[in-house]
């Protein structure tokens, strides 16, 4: 069965075309993941996968229905990219709150309440208004309304951006326990490549508002080909009168000291032996030698990726 | 139509009794310093107003204390109400309760609701203070008990409205100051005394309603049938402004 079917989705903004004829099929049970930069059109697709948002053209399915408001409020939960409704009250509150809105009784909600703050380690924090906390724990906090009440479809807009590495894994590891324990389907909105990399069963790639591409995140990799990304850091000015340097200069994307290079796998590992084993050792800082991540899948596939993020 | 794993809705009651509570929540912490002031202004209004009345002129002292009394809650209900629903609204805040689907009404009813129940103490020392300045009789006070929710549950109903229909949240807050100075001057002025555009002004205006139902609870001798008349006014106003409030909530979020 299908968490999500949507075809031929066109929304615009005056001239502006955010979603340029999008189809995508999600499975029941599985994490799918919506990968793009910023202004991708990942947020305009996503506020109308839960009916906040009428498309131009285009119909969507949600398990099997046509979409209608109370279908998504009985099967959906959703969390917006900016939560400030719940931001004047205090955590405990507002995961209650939301849980009896998703038609829990007060005792219920309240349970439900105490274990999601349990769940996901923010018992400290319970009675400060979600408004008051740090960025990453008043992402948690919105994160843990969303979790109230169970829903079987988890539709998430950026949970983890602002999030610390901590926060970030307890997050992946509630979806994960979702998933797992109560057959949750999730789609998960992320400008994260590691995040797509780690928690993703599939994703399709939005670029100007089309999928551009649309796999699992390692057959999207293995499409890339044999290619490798070579990143160097240097001490110093990089030695470029070196020929082995001078030819990577040519070729490199430089930030500061860094320079960032694809290059087909055998290329990649002669021109690091070059340098290691040569002079321009003595201005090298450090150095590393990666398999393609979903960031190459966009540069394949021409499409520029400025605004994605790899930490 | 019955997968078993959809979850079930909550009712009317206990959608509306959750936003009630939350924004009760909420309020307590953030709005307290602002009920005061509202207490203040109408109390220091009374207090101007007394300075400038002629003795003995009864008529003019039930109805500024009338006036100031409501003008709490109409400070609170329609002035924060839509000021908050449009801030809300301009940041997107509504989407938590739209993909909830939670009833439009119930969240207008709930919030209202709220706002109202804050101004409960302020409007009643007022009215107490007002009693005192303006040598009234204390013994129909307790109308207040029906007035205030209803005259609260009206004017958040407009302040509702106003906080959802302002193009841009700073038009919401002033839109709802407005409303709330359109209170003040009509409300504090007898009908009997004002020019006659303006007399027809004061009839559209809820909260008139809910000020000539206690100005009468002040006379000798009550007209209780007038008061009653006002307050099925006031609660007409309430529900249609809270309807209508709920219909545009749901057509606000597209
Ligand atoms: N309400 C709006 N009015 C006008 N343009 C918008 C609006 N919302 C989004 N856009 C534009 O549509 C494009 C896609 O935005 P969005 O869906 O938010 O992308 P993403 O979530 O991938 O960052 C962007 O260029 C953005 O500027
Ligand atoms: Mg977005």
């Amino acid at each position: 069965m299908e968490s999500y079917a949507a075809t031929g989705l066109v929304r615009r903004y005056g001239d502006h075309v955010a979603n340029d004829g999008i189809d995508l099929v999600a499975s029941a049970g599985e994490v799918f993941g919506l990968l793009g930069p910023n202004g991708a059109g990942k947020t305009t697709l996503v506020r109308m996968l839960v009916g906040l948002l009428r498309p131009d053209a285009g119909s969507i399915r949600l398990v099997g229905r046509p979409l209608d408001r109370a279908l998504v409020a009985a099967a959906v939960a959703y969390l917006p990219q900016a939560d400030v409704a719940v931001a004047d009250l205090s955590v405990r509150r507002a995961v209650e709150t939301t849980a009896v809105l998703r038609g829990l009784r007060r005792h219920g909600a309240r349970a439900a309440a105490a274990a999601l703050l349990e769940e996901l380690h923010l018992g400290e924090v319970a009675d400060q208004p979600v408004g008051s906390l740090s960025g990453g724990q008043r992402r948690l906090a919105a994160f843990a309304t969303v979790l109230a009440g169970e829903r079987p479809v988890l539709v998430l807009d950026e949970p983890t951006t602002g999030l610390d590495p901590l926060a970030r894994r307890a997050v992946w590891a509630a979806i994960e326990r979702r998933r797992s324990e109560r057959a949750a389907s999730v789609l998960l909105v992320t400008h994260n490549v590691l995040e797509a990399e780690t928690v993703l069963d599939r994703v399709a790639v939005l670029n100007n508002g089309r999928v551009i591409a649309c796999d699992t995140p390692g057959r999207l990799k293995a499409g890339v080909g044999d290619v490798l990304r070579l990143e160097l850091v240097w001490r110093e000015e990089p030695p470029v009168y070196e020929p082995a340097v001078a030819d990577l200069a040519r070729l490199a994307t430089v930030t500061g000291r860094r320079w960032s290079l694809r290059l087909p796998a055998a290329e990649a590992r002669a021109a690091l032996g070059a340098i290691t084993a040569g002079p321009a050792l003595e201005a090298l800082d450090d150095f590393t030698l990666a398999t393609p991540s979903l960031e190459d899948v966009y540069l394949q596939l021409g499409a520029a990726a400025p605004g994605l993020e790899r930490v | 139509m019955s997968d078993p794993r959809l979850g079930v809705r909550p009712s009317f009651a206990a959608a509306t009794g959750a936003v009630y509570t939350a924004q009760l929540a909420r309020a307590r912490v953030a709005r307290v310093p602002l009920l005061f002031v509202a207490a203040f202004q109408s109390i220091g209004i009374m207090l101007l107003l007394k300075g400038i009345a002629a003795h003995h002129d009864t008529l003019t002292g039930r109805q500024i204390v009338a006036g100031a009394t409501v003008l709490v809650t109409a400070f609170v209900c329609l002035n924060l109400l839509a000021q908050r629903i449009g801030a809300l609204r301009a940041e997107g805040g509504l989407d938590h309760y739209a993909a909830l689907d939670v009833p439009g009404p119930a969240v207008a009813l709930g919030a209202a609701g709220s706002y109202a129940t804050l101004t409960v103490p302020g409007a009643v020392v007022t009215a107490l203070v007002g009693c005192a300045l303006f040598d009234l009789p204390y013994r129909g006070l307790w109308i207040l008990v029906l007035v205030l929710p209803l005259a609260g549950a009206s004017l958040a109903g407009v302040g509702t409205l106003l906080g959802l229909l302002a193009p841009r949240a700073e038009l919401a807050t002033v839109a709802g100051q407005l409303g709330m100075t359109v209170v003040l001057f009509l409300g504090l002025i007898p009908g009997e005394r004002l020019p006659i555009v303006l007399r027809g002004v004061r009839a559209v205006v809820p909260s008139t309603y809910a000020v000539d139902a206690l100005a009468a609870t002040f006379r000798r001798r009550v007209d209780w049938q007038g008061v009653v008349v006002d307050l099925v006014v006031c609660l007409a106003v309430a529900v249609a402004s809270l309807a209508l409030a709920g219909a545009v909530f749901r057509r606000s979020v597209r």
